[in-house]
């Protein structure tokens, strides 16, 4: 019985932890068509900006309580920087390329930005614990959660319902489904696509690199840190299906339970099942769990 | 009909390289080497790529293959470098038999998403079995050459000269295969499926031999790299290894059966001076590189080659 909560909670917290990586994947692949390797860089790049900028500033005397905006801070920070540049600088001349093609740009893209990470911050790990140990940790039977978890659960929360509120009840949202469903009918009707690229690639890559900053206090920031990522938030937003919201939703709590219970049951199988699910769902339902059926193209 | 060049001119690169190894830095035999290895894979994704399909988990069947050679010689100490590459060779085309009847059905981003989620399976397994040393990996014994084992300073001249062999033999095999109607059914498959169908031909049996071919070819290239390298790990199989075979395929493009040879040599030097001069950018040289082809040579360095002629 405490097993099955510690089950349970673990893969609440670790789904959390996979929503906000991955659902920003979800958001570009919808409006863009473009499968984004460079969401595992701005992962990255949130979590040395947030390690950085907060450790600096909790060097120089900032009160411990203020570090989870500065968390937000730096995440918001480095993505309306990087984003964009990226978005106008390169990927807006590839719109016209094929889907596969422009996924290589983005491996390109993923490689160039894993050395401007080193090329900035080093190579040596950056840390910080305060955030983490600030909030104390409460017990549940025999077992002991920080309360810093919680953060990350509720962020997820928070990045799930105002997507959702963003995408059905404001003009923008209304205006990017319009962009979903049909870029050049939405061009005529006036509507600016560019700059609904250029919004959400920002916002997408956004949502990635909160991710990597919420992280940051629970890990040793490293380079690489991005590269499992990717992998992990393809497998999220394939198994819920590609440019879906609850599909992400849905198929980060799936990975999350499937991989806290073989954790704590079958520590063995940690990796693969992940995997497995992955290619099950694609097996039997290509395009994802929650998926609409596409025309026949001639 | 234009004569295809192509035969003589890869018995002269072989030629070339068979009397110049003897003579070579151990490093350049190295870096040679492993080139070809990872050109057979790359070979067999230019199959896939002719008909439009791009697999993000090539590595899958690299590592099948270089695990099979390591077996071998972990199990029953094989040693001998031709079992070896035909052990890999048969173990990766064989999986990719059974895998291809549900492989063959998809095209594009999901063809390239599953093969990414089978290979990190695979990965997955490999990370935690013990028996096999984990995320170590383990090591491979010294090659030998029909029972023969040269003195230490040849091993490598070996195992090249045999590499040279079988790359020489695969690539005549699949310029061969291009020309036959089943290979010349690649374009058709890309530009237009329905029309293939009404043709009269089967795409989805003409992708599972192509995607059993390609599978052997990595397998081959795996069991390769492993007696070259001398040492596995599950690494073999991660997402980032089969990023590095499309790299190479891009890169090489798919005009002739000697680019991706050519394209994994370029790789290799590109990797190993960059890594050398500046250790911390070599990826970013890499991905530059990258973004410079695809803009500015959609068809691969290969297209610098063959400008100004009929393809």
């Amino acid at each position: 019985m405490e097993q099955l909560l510690a089950v349970l909670i673990d893969g609440i917290i670790y789904s959390a932890w996979l929503f906000v990586a991955a659902v920003g994947l979800t958001l570009i692949y919808g409006v863009m068509k473009i499968v984004n390797v460079t969401h595992g860089s701005f992962y990255a790049l949130g979590a040395y900006a947030a390690a950085s900028i907060t450790g600096a500033l909790l060097a120089h005397g900032m009160p411990p309580y203020l570090s989870y905006a500065v968390l937000l801070g730096s995440a918001v920070l480095v993505s309306v920087i990087v984003a964009p540049l990226i978005e106008r600088g390169i990927l807006r001349f590839m719109y016209a390329k094929d889907e596969v093609v422009i996924l290589l740009i983005t491996y390109a893209l993923f490689l160039i930005l894993e050395d401007v990470i080193k090329l900035i911050w080093g190579v040596n790990p950056y840390f910080i614990a305060e955030p983490y140990g600030l909030l104390g940790s409460f017990d549940i039977g025999d077992l002991t959660y920080p309360y810093y978890n919680m953060i990350l659960v509720g962020v997820a929360i928070a990045c799930g319902v105002g997507l959702a509120w963003m995408l059905n009840h404001t003009r923008t949202g209304k205006l990017l489904v319009a962009v979903i469903h049909d870029t050049e009918i939405s061009r005529a009707m006036g509507i600016n696509v560019d700059r609904f690229y250029l919004f959400t690639f920002t916002f997408g890559s956004l949502l990635a690199a909160i991710g990597g900053a919420y992280t940051a206090p629970t890990v040793s920031v490293v380079p690489g840190l991005g590269v499992e990522v990717i992998v992990l938030s393809f497998a999220v937003v394939v198994i819920g299906g590609l440019g879906s919201l609850p599909g992400a939703a849905l198929g980060a709590v799936i990975v999350g339970l499937v991989r806290s219970a073989t954790i704590h049951y079958l520590p063995q199988a940690e990796l693969f099942v992940i995997y497995l699910v992955m290619a099950a769902v694609l097996a039997f339902r290509p395009r994802g769990l929650f998926s609409l059926a596409e025309a026949r193209k001639i | 009909m234009r004569r295809d060049l192509t035969p003589r001119t890869l018995a002269l690169i072989v030629a070339a390289i068979l009397a110049a190894g003897p003579f070579a830095p151990q490093w350049t035999v190295f870096l040679l080497t492993v080139a070809l290895a990872k050109g057979l894979v790359v070979l067999g994704l230019m199959i896939l790529l002719r008909c439009g399909l791009v697999s993000f988990g090539q590595a899958l069947y690299y590592c099948i293959g270089a695990y099979a050679a390591g077996l071998l010689g972990l199990r029953y100490e094989v040693s001998g470098v031709f079992t070896l590459m035909l052990a890999g060779m048969l173990a990766s085309g064989a999986t990719a038999f059974v895998l291809g009847f549900l492989l063959a059905r998809y095209r594009s981003i999901f063809f390239g998403l599953l093969s990414l989620a089978i290979s990190m399976i695979l990965y997955g397994l490999l990370v935690k079995t013990e028996a096999l040393g984990s995320s170590d990996g383990f090591n491979l014994l010294p090659s030998t050459l029909a029972g023969f084992r040269p003195a230490d300073a040849w091993v490598r001249y070996m195992v090249l000269a045999v590499a040279v062999v079988v790359a020489f033999v695969a690539a005549l095999l699949v310029n061969r295969y291009l020309k036959t109607p089943l290979g010349r059914l690649a374009p058709a498959i890309k530009d237009n499926e329905i029309r293939v169908e009404y043709m009269g031909a089967s795409a989805r049996h003409a992708i599972h031999v192509k995607y059993v071919i390609a599978a052997a070819l990595a397998g081959l290239g795996g069991a390769l790299a492993a007696t070259t390298v001398g040492h596995i790990d599950p690494e073999m199989a991660y997402w980032t290894t089969s990023g590095e075979f499309i790299f190479i395929t891009i890169l090489a493009g798919t005009g002739n059966v000697i680019a991706p040879f050519l394209g994994a040599l370029i790789f290799g030097i590109i990797q190993s001076v960059a890594f050398d001069i500046s250790p911390n950018t070599w990826q970013m040289v890499l991905g530059s590189s990258l973004l410079v082809v695809i803009v500015f040579l959609p068809n691969g360095l290969w297209s610098l080659f063959s400008r100004g002629k009929a393809s």
